[in-house]
């Protein structure tokens, strides 16, 4: 086990980790974090998304010895400092851009690296955007939906 | 998984000295090897990160063409070479997904080797030069089939050079679950005449499709490889496509990316 430092969601964070422990594992098990969701555990789903210096990764392709001393935000760090919800949270409220909930937080955070990189995303970015998160309830449909209304785009109603 | 100690160095010499001290690996963007981990079908007892060695990150323009950092992401080559080589932009651009691209690395996908994987395409069409902690490897000489190349034991790859050619294009059929390429073939001009290599198709990894090369040297048209046709014989049949499937894919890509370049 070796000693283990990084910043999460603003916070400075230690705990002891083995080589072999992920970062999803280090956020879920050592800090509680339980928000970020692990799907498939091979890369391919995208429900453990998080960002590493501001960039989304898959928390579950990374092992946490590799983030020492990265700034990490997860979902838990998302909501307004009052505890409301993001612009972003809000949007997938409001357009039921989920339904069971399992890949949201990965969703929610794709989507926040997304609208950094681009604020005004067309419908086809969004999509191509979110290519690595998988939702099995939605459709995907009110998912881009969500997305757009966030980037403060008028979403034509269907 | 297998535990094993962490190691993540700051120069290329750390990571050599602890590369080659009892059962060590590298680890770049971990996109494919923590994976690999996690079957159990690779482990080390010392992982050595190559994503804090600065002088493995980023890109420059250098003798021979674009400079990159064999630690550098998919996602900063695509920024990066959007200008200076956009076709190079684009294979990095459509590798995996947004995630996979911000870990995923130029070094670790040239190292792997994966017969549907996208940069060794590009890699052997632009007639790049592998660079080494040890040697320079052209291109050619390093694919060696599937999973396999040059590299010996405990060798890592620093950075590779690419040449920029006047036209180029990579043009991937994507296989929709892995969005690897089912298959994908990169078309490079250069004033010497033309490189195709292609992806994702063959039994033996990567290859140049010679013939084609051959007639769009003479005639930089997709109607110049209309009369060739490829060999099914060597190609992946599997249940996404079949070997003939596949053939007919090399034709088809290799025609639009001429139109594209
Ligand atoms: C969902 C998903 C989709 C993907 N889609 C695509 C795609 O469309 N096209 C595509 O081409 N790839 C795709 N990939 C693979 C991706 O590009 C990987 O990032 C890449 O194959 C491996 O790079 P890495 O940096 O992650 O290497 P790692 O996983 O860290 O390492 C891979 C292997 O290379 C070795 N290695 C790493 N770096 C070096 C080095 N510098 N020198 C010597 N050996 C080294 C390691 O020891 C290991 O054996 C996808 C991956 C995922 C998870
Ligand atoms: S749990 Fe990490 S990508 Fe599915
Ligand atoms: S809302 Fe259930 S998986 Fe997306």
């Amino acid at each position: 086990m070796t000693k283990l430092s990084m910043t999460v969601n603003g916070k400075a964070v230690s705990g002891e980790v083995e080589g072999r422990t992920l970062l999803v594992q280090f956020l879920r098990e050592t800090l509680h974090l339980t928000g970020t969701h692990v799907g498939c555990d091979t890369s391919q789903c995208g429900a453990c998304t998080v960002h590493i210096d501001g960039k989304a990764v898959k928390s579950c392709s990374i092992f946490a010895a590799d983030a020492a001393g990265a700034n990490v935000t997860t979902i838990e760090g998302m909501a307004n400092a009052d505890g409301s919800l993001s612009v972003i949270q809000q949007a997938f409220q409001d357009c039921h851009g989920l339904q069971c909930g399992f890949c949201t937080p990965g969703m929610v955070m794709t989507s926040a690296a997304l609208l950094a990189d681009n604020p005004h995303p067309t419908e086809a970015e969004v999509r191509h955007g979110l290519e690595g998160n998988i939702c099995r309830c939605t459709g995907y449909h009110n998912i881009v939906k969500a997305v757009l209304t966030a980037s403060g785009q008028t979403v034509a109603a269907e | 998984m297998q535990n094993f100690d962490f190691v993540k160095p700051a120069t290329i010499a750390e990571a050599v000295k602890a590369l080659n001290s009892g059962d060590a690996q590298a680890l770049s963007g971990g996109q494919t090897l923590i994976a690999t981990m996690k079957q159990g079908l690779a482990g080390a007892e010392t992982l050595v990160s190559l994503t804090g060695i600065a002088e493995m990150k980023g890109v420059c323009q250098g003798d021979g063409g674009l400079h990159i950092g064999a630690a550098t992401s998919h996602a900063t080559v695509a920024r990066e070479v959007a200008t200076t080589y956009p076709a190079l932009a684009k294979l990095a651009g459509g590798i995996g997904d947004p995630q996979v691209r911000n870990r995923g690395t130029v070094g670790g996908s040239l190292a792997n080797n994966d017969p549907a994987a996208c940069y060794p395409s590009g890699a052997l069409a632009s007639g790049a030069t592998i660079v080494t902690d040890r040697r320079e490897i052209a291109a050619d000489d390093y694919f060696q089939g599937l999973f396999a190349t040059a590299l010996d034991e405990g060798e890592i790859i620093t950075k590779v050079i690419f040449p920029i050619p006047e036209k180029a294009a990579y043009v991937k059929f994507e296989q929709p679950a892995s969005r690897f390429a089912l298959t994908g073939v990169f078309v490079a001009k250069f004033a010497g005449g033309v490189r195709v290599a292609v992806t994702g198709a063959s039994n033996d990894g990567v290859f140049r499709w010679t013939e084609a090369e051959k007639a769009l040297s003479a005639n930089f048209s997709a109607a110049a490889i209309s009369g060739l046709s490829v060999d099914a014989g060597n190609m992946i049949s599997d249940l996404h496509g079949t070997a003939e499937y596949r053939a007919n894919l090399v034709k088809v890509l290799t025609a639009r990316a001429v139109t594209a370049a």
